[in-house]
C-alpha cells in the first residue's frame, strides 16, 4: 500500500528510503538541466549511502560530480550555482559536518532573497544524513534541525518515509527557497514501501497525521515517526488510540495541523532526538502553548535526546535516542493528568 | 615591490611602454576621479546624518576601477564592503549605491543587467559565491568571467582557502583580486600572515598569481584584463594581489590613531593612485587644470543628482522588514506583516 496522499500509479515499487532518494535525484535531473548533484563522493562512488548510485554515469560528471572535502566551499558554491539560474542539490556526507558550513547558512542561504529584496535568490537543496539509531561513529549521529530552523529564509523538510522522501525531494529541489532536507540514516534502509515509479511533489509546510486517534497527540519528524508508530501500535493494544502528526516541514511550520489535533485529544508529546533544551521541540510546545492551552488536559511534555552530545558509546547508545518505551512513559504520565 | 607589475612610477612617470592608449588612460582617470568625488562627498553625507556607517576607499581607487574596468557587460562583480567604486565603475547607479549606504531597501536591490552582487559584510563569505556563479556559466554555456574582491585579512578565513581550491579543481573562471591594503581593521598585514606576499599562494593551489602595484591604475587594469581573457578562455583562476593602502579610516565610526602611526599614512598619500595618473597626463599633455575643473563639476553635477534620486525614495514601511523572506510568505511572516501594519 502506497503511503497517504502518493498517487499510486502501475509501475510501483517497493523501496528504501535510499532508493526513493536517488529515484527522486534521477528524475531531477532527467527533468530539469539546472539541476546539478555535487558533494563529497557523490560521483564515482555514488555516495557514502549510495543516494547519488549510478548518477554519474547516467548523466554525465559534468551534473553529477565530486567536490573538495569542505563544507562551506561546497554550501557557498552552490549558493553562487542557484543566483546564478542553476538548481544545486549539494550533499552534505552526514549532518554532524554540516557546522562548517553554518555561516553559509546563517550569513547568506537564508538571507539572500531578504538582502537583495528578491533580486536574487537562492533555490538550492542541501541534504544530509542526520541522527542515530545505527551506531555509527562520533559525531556522525547528530540532529541539527533546531540550529537550521533558526535561519529565516530557509525552510527544513525532514522525511519520514520512502514515498513521501521522493515526493518531498522532487518538491525541494523545484522550490523557489533554499531547503535542507534531512534524511535519517536509521531510516535509509530500514523498511520498503511502494513508490511510484512516475514522478510526483508533496507540498512542502504541510504536516501530516500519520496515524489517527483520540487520547494523546504524538508530534514528531523524520527518524521518529516510526518510533511514534510503534508506541501507538502498543498503545493501541491496550485500547488507547494515539495520533501521530509527522511535522514533514518544519520551517514552514504547519501550526494548523498540529493545533487542530491538539484541540481533539488534550494532551501532546513532542519527541525528537536532538537535545531536549533549544530543540525543535520547545517551538512546538510553545505553539501549543499559544495557541491550544485551554484544550490541553496535560502539560506539554518533550521526549528528547538527554543534554549531552549524542554519546557513540555502542552498548548504551539506544539509551540516547528515544525509543517507543521512553514514548509511552512520557505518554502514560500524560494520560494520568 | 620586487616582482611586482608596475607601469607608472609614484611621481607619474611611465617604466615601460604602456599597454593603452590615451583614450583608456583618460577613461581610467576619469572613473577613478568619479569613485574618488564618491568617496569624498559619502563622508560628507555621513557626517550630515544622510548616509550610514560607510567604509571608505581613499587610496584603493586604482586597485577597484582598475579590475573593475577589465570586465564586459556580461561579466560578475563581487565586491566585499569596502568596493563601492568597482562596483559603481561596472554600473551601480550612484543613487542605488548611496541608498545601499543609508540602508534603505530601495537600494539593496541592484538593478536588472547591472551583475553586482550585493556588498558583502562577513569576510571572504563572497568567494565560494563567486566560484559558484563561475561554474554556472559553464554549465549554461554562458561565457562570463567572475571578479571578486578580498582584503588582506580576508584571506585568512576559511573560505578564501576553500574557494581558491575550488576554484582551482574545477578551473573556474574566476579572478581573486585581493587588495592587500596593509590594514584589517586595526591589524597590519604582518600580523595577519607571515609571507605577505599573497600572489605567493597561487603556485599552492596550481593557478596563475600575479603581484601588482594596487595604486597603479595602468597595471591594475591590464594584468586583470589578461586574467579575464585567460578565465575567459578556458584557462582557469587568477590570484591577483594588488598592493595598496588603506589610507583612510576602516569606517566612518573608526578612530585609526589609536593603532597606528597617522605620518605613515600621511606619508602614502605620496604614491596614492589619482595624483599619479593625472601626473602621467598632463605630463602627456592630455589633461590640465580646466579639464580637471570641468570633470570635478561634471561628476558633482551627477553625484548631486544621485542625492536628489535617494533622497525622493519613499520611506520604507515597517512590513517591508518581513518581506522577501520567502518566494511566498510562510502564516509566520503573514502574521508578522499584519502585526508589523498595525493590522
Amino acid at each position: 500500500m502506497a503511503a497517504e496522499g502518493v498517487a499510486t500509479g502501475a509501475a510501483t515499487a517497493h523501496l528504501t528510503m535510499v532508493q526513493a532518494i536517488n529515484q527522486a535525484l534521477d528524475q531531477a535531473l532527467a527533468q530539469d538541466e539546472r539541476v546539478v548533484v555535487f558533494g563529497e563522493d557523490v560521483g564515482v562512488m555514488g555516495g557514502v549511502f549510495r543516494a547519488t548510485d549510478g548518477l554519474q554515469a547516467k548523466h554525465g560528471a559534468e551534473r553529477v560530480y565530486d567536490t573538495p572535502l569542505a563544507e562551506s566551499g561546497i554550501v557557498g558554491y552552490a549558493v553562487g550555482l542557484a543566483l546564478a539560474g542553476m538548481r544545486p542539490v549539494a550533499e552534505v556526507q552526514f549532518a554532524g559536518f554540516l557546522y562548517p558550513a553554518l555561516d553559509q547558512v546563517l550569513s547568506h542561504v537564508g538571507r539572500y532573497r531578504h538582502r537583495t529584496r528578491g533580486r536574487y535568490t537562492v533555490p538550492l537543496v542541501v541534504r544530509a544524513a542526520y541522527g542515530g539509531g545505527v551506531h555509527t561513529p562520533e559525531q556522525h549521529a547528530d540532529s541539527p534541525e533546531a540550529l537550521l530552523a533558526h535561519a529565516p529564509g530557509v525552510k527544513v523538510v525532514v522525511p519520514s518515509s520512502p514515498a513521501r522522501a521522493k515526493g518531498l525531494l522532487l518538491a525541494a529541489i523545484d522550490d523557489p527557497d533554499p531547503v535542507f532536507f534531512l534524511e535519517a540514516i536509521k531510516l535509509y534502509r530500514s523498511s520498503r514501501e511502494a513508490v511510484p515509479a512516475e514522478p510526483y511533489r508533496l507540498e512542502l509546510g504541510r504536516a501530516r497525521v500519520a496515524r489517527e486517534g483520540d487520547a494523546l497527540t504524538l508530534v514528531c519528524w523524520g527518524g521518529m515517526v516510526e518510533v511514534c508508530l510503534q508506541a501507538a501500535d502498543v498503545a493501541a493494544r491496550e485500547g488507547v488510540e494515539l495520533e501521530v502528526v509527522d511535522l514533514e516541514t518544519l520551517v514552514p511550520l504547519d501550526e494548523e495541523t498540529v493545533l487542530a489535533s491538539v484541540r481533539k485529544t488534550g494532551r501532546a508529546v513532542v519527541v525528537h532526538e536532538a537535545a531536549r533544551t533549544g530543540g525543535f521541540g520547545a517551538e512546538v510546545a510553545a505553539r501549543i502553548a499559544e495557541g491550544a492551552l485551554f484544550h490541553l488536559l496535560a502539560p506539554v511534555a518533550r521526549v528528547a535526546g538527554w543534554d549531552a552530545p549524542y554519546p557513540p558509546f555502542t552498548s548504551v547508545e539506544h539509551h540516547y535516542r528515544p525509543d517507543a518505551a521512553r514514548v509511552l512513559a512520557a505518554v502514560r504520565e500524560a494520560l494520568l493528568t | 615591490m620586487e616582482g611586482t607589475v608596475r607601469y607608472v612610477s609614484e611621481d607619474g612617470r611611465p617604466l615601460a611602454e604602456l599597454p593603452f592608449g590615451e583614450a583608456e588612460l583618460l577613461r581610467g582617470y576619469r572613473a577613478m576621479r568619479r569613485a574618488r568625488l564618491f568617496d569624498e562627498r559619502a563622508v560628507t553625507l555621513q557626517r550630515q546624518g544622510r548616509l550610514g556607517v560607510y567604509p571608505l576607499f581613499r587610496g584603493q581607487e586604482a586597485a577597484q576601477v582598475g579590475a573593475a574596468l577589465a570586465l564586459g557587460p556580461s561579466d560578475w562583480l563581487v565586491p566585499t564592503y569596502r568596493d563601492t567604486a568597482a562596483a559603481i565603475t561596472h554600473g551601480l547607479p550612484l543613487a542605488t549605491a548611496l541608498l545601499y549606504w543609508r540602508a534603505h531597501p530601495a537600494g539593496w536591490s541592484f538593478p536588472e543587467g547591472v551583475r553586482v552582487l550585493p556588498f558583502y559584510v562577513p569576510i571572504a563569505t563572497q568567494l565560494p559565491h563567486a566560484v559558484g556563479v563561475a561554474h554556472a556559466g559553464r554549465l549554461r554555456g554562458e561565457p562570463w568571467v567572475v571578479l571578486a574582491f578580498v582584503g588582506d585579512g580576508g584571506t585568512s578565513e576559511g573560505d578564501a582557502h576553500e574557494a581558491l581550491n575550488f576554484a582551482s579543481v574545477f578551473s573556474a573562471p574566476v579572478v581573486f583580486v585581493v587588495q592587500n591594503n596593509g590594514w584589517a581593521i586595526s591589524v597590519p598585514t604582518e600580523r595577519q600572515m607571515r609571507n605577505t606576499r599573497i600572489a605567493d599562494r597561487a603556485p599552492g593551489y596550481g593557478i596563475a598569481g600575479v603581484r601588482v602595484d594596487g595604486n597603479d591604475l595602468v597595471a591594475v587594469w591590464d594584468v586583470v584584463r589578461q586574467a579575464v581573457d585567460r578565465a575567459r578562455a578556458g584557462e582557469g583562476p587568477t590570484l591577483v594581489e594588488a598592493v595598496t593602502y588603506r589610507l583612510a579610516p576602516h569606517t566612518t565610526s573608526d578612530d585609526p590613531s589609536r593603532y597606528r602611526d597617522e605620518a605613515e599614512a600621511g606619508e602614502r598619500e605620496r604614491a596614492e593612485p589619482v595624483a599619479r595618473l593625472r601626473a602621467l597626463l598632463e605630463a602627456r599633455g592630455a589633461w590640465s587644470e580646466e579639464r580637471e575643473e570641468a570633470l570635478v563639476e561634471e561628476l558633482r553635477a551627477e553625484f548631486d543628482a544621485a542625492v536628489a534620486e535617494a533622497d525622493a525614495a519613499p520611506e520604507p514601511t515597517p512590513e517591508s522588514i518581513v518581506e522577501q523572506v520567502y518566494a511566498e510568505p510562510g502564516p509566520d511572516q503573514r502574521r508578522a506583516w499584519e502585526a508589523l501594519r498595525g493590522g
